[in-house]
């Protein structure tokens, strides 16, 4: 990092003299504040507030001239500064003496300053023995520190000082003294300070002049008056205008947001040893002051990411024959309508090969998957994809890559990167000027207009006749288009959003035919969300205008699918599509989402599990998550008594039923009831399962350990009572399915005597056999009717053949998740009042559903106590509560006797 | 009369002697006077597709968004003749202005504060959930509207809410 030493204003580059200029209106402001807070202070000299207040002040100019090169000034303030913090931390007290030294520093800084605005440099005056004083005071001050209550007298042989006065005036270098206050007036009297809810309620009333100069324009292209011609031309051109001037109020220069990045990049270079020099071009590209905060976070990322992963050690560049001093190049530029900002290093470079492998390896991609080079480098953007091992051997900071993409998406915008091996990386952002008035296309469909982003757009097409027959396919209902031989995904605007489909028939739904047009013209919107392609059939195409985004009210933001409404030229209402959103509902973007869940599963199951590992009968191995197990018990065989033909056990005033794993597992090795095999151990080891005040004993012969691993189910098995095996300490073995165990054997003592009326069903979705069983065993028992699905597809066909009252789903749905389900439930006007109740795999992931708010409840996926408890909230908001699940039943006669029969 | 006033027990939100009434079949309500903004007759409403069906369309309202909420499907009532147009009264509301679409609009009246009294238990839930109180005026009821609830039309149902968890 260099950092400008002794400049003048003539080499200064330009954007560096607007920091400066903006570094003196603001300082200047700040010491004005300043004057009346010590005049303050000396009324209130304990006053907490107004002494860090100030020191934040002397802090904040002594921050500034570290970065700008003003080494005189960075001394003064920063020996005024510990003083300061002396003060404000009660270390010191205030004094006059103390006051007018200050005082004096404010001065000697307000002389600097006055002499950077004149000539571009610090002046000659150095200020060495105000520094030097300023130094004696904080020496003395730390060693006698409260024990000066002194008046004027000053121990330091130092001049008097005296308030009124200002500083002793240097020898008159540049700066003259009695231009002082004209001077700095000079440059804050050319700007003023503006609120920003003024200008953003400026922007407002220009969003609605444009459109009520859209409104005119249409009545004008009605009429065929001149005189109403001439006027609304004029009213065109100024609001057009004035338009661009409101614009420019809210533009910020990009070097705001790059001024802390030299910092940055040095900081880093500092501490991991690299050397790296960082340019700046296009500093004074401007962009709009919400999208400069929006891409604030993800700018600074980037560039850390480039100094840590990109760009090499210096003996490392060195031995690639490079300069051992790296270089990393910001540049801003407007390009179409857009601004592009790239971040270059030219470092080692993405290693495609090892991303591709790690991909793969992750499962984000198949082996067949034929990705070019860039589609693969633009991987590093998938969330969870660490880039710390394949990038470069640096680790740290790789994840939040993801985060990254997703930000600059939020604000409308694009990532690309791309990277050739040993020569660097390059990450682009295509980023819009605005947000607040976008270019759109009207399009109609369904008798309604809509309007889709530009930003979004890639090309239209428009099929007449045999074309149309021909160019389209209809593969068991999802429509696709050959465009230049590729396939695009169709998605039908109209059958999206419900809406009536007038002249032509373009139904999906007739797996057997091909497209029935009636009228003989498609048009086909091909749009771009997501780094996917899709097509979207509409109606018509009306025309491209400049729209201003209105967000839709309260009611309607959680609907996916519109990003907000505007009001067109003829004063009516038009929504604005949300292209991703409208992907994610017709399915079309599934791809990608598919990928994510691929990619995501190993990571989910890669979460540790505690088991727990016992054995019975011929079972060596078996597994039960431990979290379904409410507590290992020893009971002697003496103990165990006999109700109703079951053994059971006294345990903490109830009576436990007990039921013998190996039996269950093997019913011909071992006859119920009759001890086969071998004998019982004394004491038997028992595994209680408790739900509620319910609880049922397992048997089994040994205990083995407790084993915490990543749960994944290498085989699954035919063998009723077993969920399949795994690999558990490098040894293979057997998970139990607890709910069949607890079927099999207790149905009855749970059963929930018939209460009349039905019980309640509920759908269970979950990807995952393994969790489908052990939720459904928690549901068995508490008197649900349970049907399960695997993905959404048979979640949709389990709702459509029968009656469910409750769905439960896993987050993790395939193949969209368990949104993708709510979405579906909640287009469908029968389904869209059945509760849902997501379930999460690790508590992070709970959260984020709580926090997306889309379920009626969430709550993680193995607390069966809480998810019953949820259950029965959910069906008594849907009324059903007459009709309370029953799963209470403690052991009681009637229900023993219940067995018997 | 302001003696009553000064005597009636009457909840926090019915201080206002002022409402606003509208006519929804053959019932009738009324709106705190103050939080209604104005009475428009039938406006053109665009359709929100998959937005929850209470919600009858977006209208403009002078360069403002106002989402329009049909009150008869709000309080389960059945719909109302095609023939017959809606009428708009749009309320203020925390997140700007939302128009009730209703079949008349009637008075502004002033009532007597001690005629109020709670909505009794054997309404429909369906209505009762958006009455916050009934005035007993000699020739009819005045059923009040609870604004805030009747537009709380959320699409994304949140979790279970706390009121229906406690049943």
């Amino acid at each position: 990092m260099h950092f400008p030493e002794g400049q003048n204003k003539d080499a200064m580059p330009l954007q560096d003299q607007d920091v400066i200029r903006e570094f003196l209106i603001e300082s200047h402001e700040n010491l004005a504040r300043l004057d009346q807070e010590f005049v303050e202070l000396e009324k209130h000299p304990k006053d907490a507030a107004l002494l860090s207040s100030i020191f934040r002040t002397i802090h904040t100019i002594k921050g500034c001239c570290g970065f700008l090169g003003y080494s005189k000034l960075e001394k003064i303030t920063h020996e005024g500064e510990s003083i300061l913090s002396e003060l404000r931390d009660g270390r010191r007290d205030f004094t006059p003496s103390l006051a007018s030294l200050i005082l004096e520093t404010v001065d000697a800084i307000r002389n600097i300053l006055s002499c950077v605005e004149a000539t571009g440099d610090e002046g000659a005056d150095s200020f060495e023995e105000l520094t030097e004083r300023l130094k004696a005071v904080a020496r003395q001050g730390q060693m006698t520190a409260p024990a000066v209550p002194e008046t004027y007298a000053h121990p330091a042989e130092t001049p008097p000082p005296v308030l009124a006065a200002p500083s002793p005036k240097p020898p008159p270098t540049a700066a003259k003294p009695e231009q002082e206050p004209t001077k700095s007036s000079a440059v804050a009297d050319s700007n003023i300070r503006v609120g920003i809810d003024l200008l953003d309620k400026l922007m407002d009333l220009v969003g609605e002049l444009v459109l009520t100069r859209n409104q005119i324009l249409q009545f004008n292209t009605d009429r065929e008056d001149p005189k109403l011609n001439a006027t609304s031309q004029r009213l065109n051109l100024i609001t057009s205008e004035l338009q661009e001037g409101v614009m420019k109020t809210r533009m910020q220069p990009i070097g705001t947001v790059w001024s802390k990045l030299p910092r940055v990049v040095r900081d880093i270079s500092v501490s991991l040893g690299k050397q790296i020099r960082l340019e700046m071009d296009g500093t004074e590209t401007e962009l709009d002051r919400t999208i400069i905060e929006a891409i604030k976070d993800p700018l600074v990322h980037l560039v850390r990411n480039a100094c840590d992963h990109g760009i090499e050690r210096p003996e490392v560049r060195q031995q690639a024959g490079k300069k051992a001093e790296g270089q990393l190049t910001l540049r801003a530029y407007h390009e179409g309508g857009q601004v592009i900002l790239e971040i270059r290093d030219d470092g080692g470079g993405i290693d495609v090969e090892a991303v591709r492998r790690k991909a793969t390896d992750k499962g984000l991609l198949g082996a067949t998957d034929r990705l070019t080079d860039r589609e693969v480098m633009n991987l590093i953007f998938h969330p969870g994809f660490s880039t710390a091992e394949t990038i470069t051997n640096v680790s740290g900071r790789g994840v939040g890559m993801d985060v990254v993409k997703s930000n600059i998406e939020k604000i409308g915008g694009v990532v690309d990167v791309s990277s050739r091996q040993g020569e660097g990386t390059t990450v682009k952002l295509r980023i819009p000027l605005t947000l607040a008035i976008i270019p759109g296309l009207v399009i109609s469909s369904g008798g309604e207009r809509f309007v889709i982003p530009q930003v979004s757009l890639l090309e239209l097409i428009r099929l007449e006749g045999d074309a149309a027959k021909k160019q389209l396919e209809n593969i068991r209902g999802a429509l696709v288009y050959r465009r230049r031989g590729r396939l695009l995904a169709l998605a039908n605007l109209n059958q999206i959003l419900g809406l009536q489909t007038p002249g032509f028939n373009l139904d999906t739904t007739q797996a057997s035919s091909s497209v029935a047009t009636q009228n003989d013209a498609i048009t086909i919107v091909v749009l771009q969300a997501e780094g996917q392609q899709f097509g979207l059939v509409v109606d018509g195409i009306n025309d491209t205008q400049e729209i201003v985004v209105k967000p839709l009210s309260k009611q309607l933001k959680g609907l996916s699918g519109y990003a907000g409404a505007t009001i067109m030229g003829d004063g009516r209402v038009a929504l604005i599509l949300d292209v991703a959103g409208i992907g994610e509902l017709s399915g079309v973007l599934s791809e990608a989402a598919e990928h994510a869940a691929v990619a995501k599963k190993p990571e989910e199951e890669a979460e540790k599990q505690r088991m727990l590992l016992f054995g019975a009968g011929s079972f060596e191995r078996l597994v039960v998550l431990l979290s379904l197990v409410s507590r290992l018990e020893e009971f002697p065989l003496s103990s165990i008594e006999s109700a109703g033909g079951c053994p059971v056990v006294q345990y903490r005033d109830q009576i436990l039923p007990l039921v013998t794993v190996r039996e269950i597992l093997e019913p011909d090795k071992h006859v119920p009831g009759k001890h086969a095999g071998p004998p019982p151990a004394d004491p038997v080891q028992v595994v209680v399962f408790s739900d509620n005040d319910r609880s049922v004993g397992l048997i089994v012969d040994q205990i083995l350990d407790i084993a915490e691993e990543a749960v994944t189910i290498r085989q699954t098995s035919q063998r009723p009572g077993l969920l399949g095996s795994g690999v558990i300490g490098s040894q293979v073995a057997d998970f139990l399915d607890v709910s069949y165990i607890l079927r099999a054997s207790t149905a009855h003592w749970f059963q929930a005597p018939p209460k009349g009326g039905v019980r309640e069903r509920v759908l269970v979705a979950d990807g995952s056999a393994f969790s489908r069983g052990l939720l459904r065993g928690g549901l068995d028992i508490a008197g649900y009717r349970v049907s399960e699905a695997g993905n959404l597809a048979e979640a949709t066909r389990a709702l459509e053949a029968h009656r469910v009252d409750i769905v439960v789903t896993a987050a993790s749905l395939p193949p969209h998740g368990g949104s993708a389900l709510r979405t579906a439930m909640r287009g469908n006007p029968e389904w869209k009042n059945i509760p849902i109740l997501a379930l999460g795999d690790s508590e992070t992931e709970v959260q984020a559903l709580i926090a997306g708010r889309l379920f009626e409840a969430c709550q993680a996926k193995f607390d069966r106590e809480a998810m019953l408890r949820s259950l029965i909230q959910l069906s008594a908001a849907i009324g059903l509560s007459a009709n309370e699940p029953a799963c209470m039943v403690p052991v009681t006669a009637q229900a023993r006797t219940g067995r018997e029969a | 009369m302001t003696d009553q006033t000064l005597q009636a027990p009457v909840a926090a939100k019915a201080t206002s002697g002022q409402y606003a009434t509208f006519f929804l079949a053959d019932l009738f309500f009324g709106v705190n006077v103050l939080s209604v903004q104005e009475v428009l007759c039938f406006q053109h409403m665009t359709k929100v597709p998959r937005a929850p069906e209470v919600i009858e369309g977006l209208i403009n309202l002078r360069g403002q968004m106002v989402t329009a909420i049909d009150m008869r499907r709000r309080l389960n009532i059945p719909p109302r003749p095609v023939d017959q147009l809606p009428l708009n009264m749009v309320i203020r509301t925390e997140d700007g202005a939302v128009s009730l679409l209703v079949d008349d609009i009637g008075d502004v009246l002033d009532v007597d504060l001690a005629t109020y009294e709670r909505p009794p238990e054997n309404l429909a839930p369906a209505t009762r959930d958006f009455i916050s109180g009934i005035y007993k005026l000699s020739e009819r009821l005045l059923l009040v509207l609870d604004t805030e609830r009747t537009v709380d039309v959320t699409p994304a149902p949140k979790t279970v809410s706390p009121r229906t968890a406690h049943r």
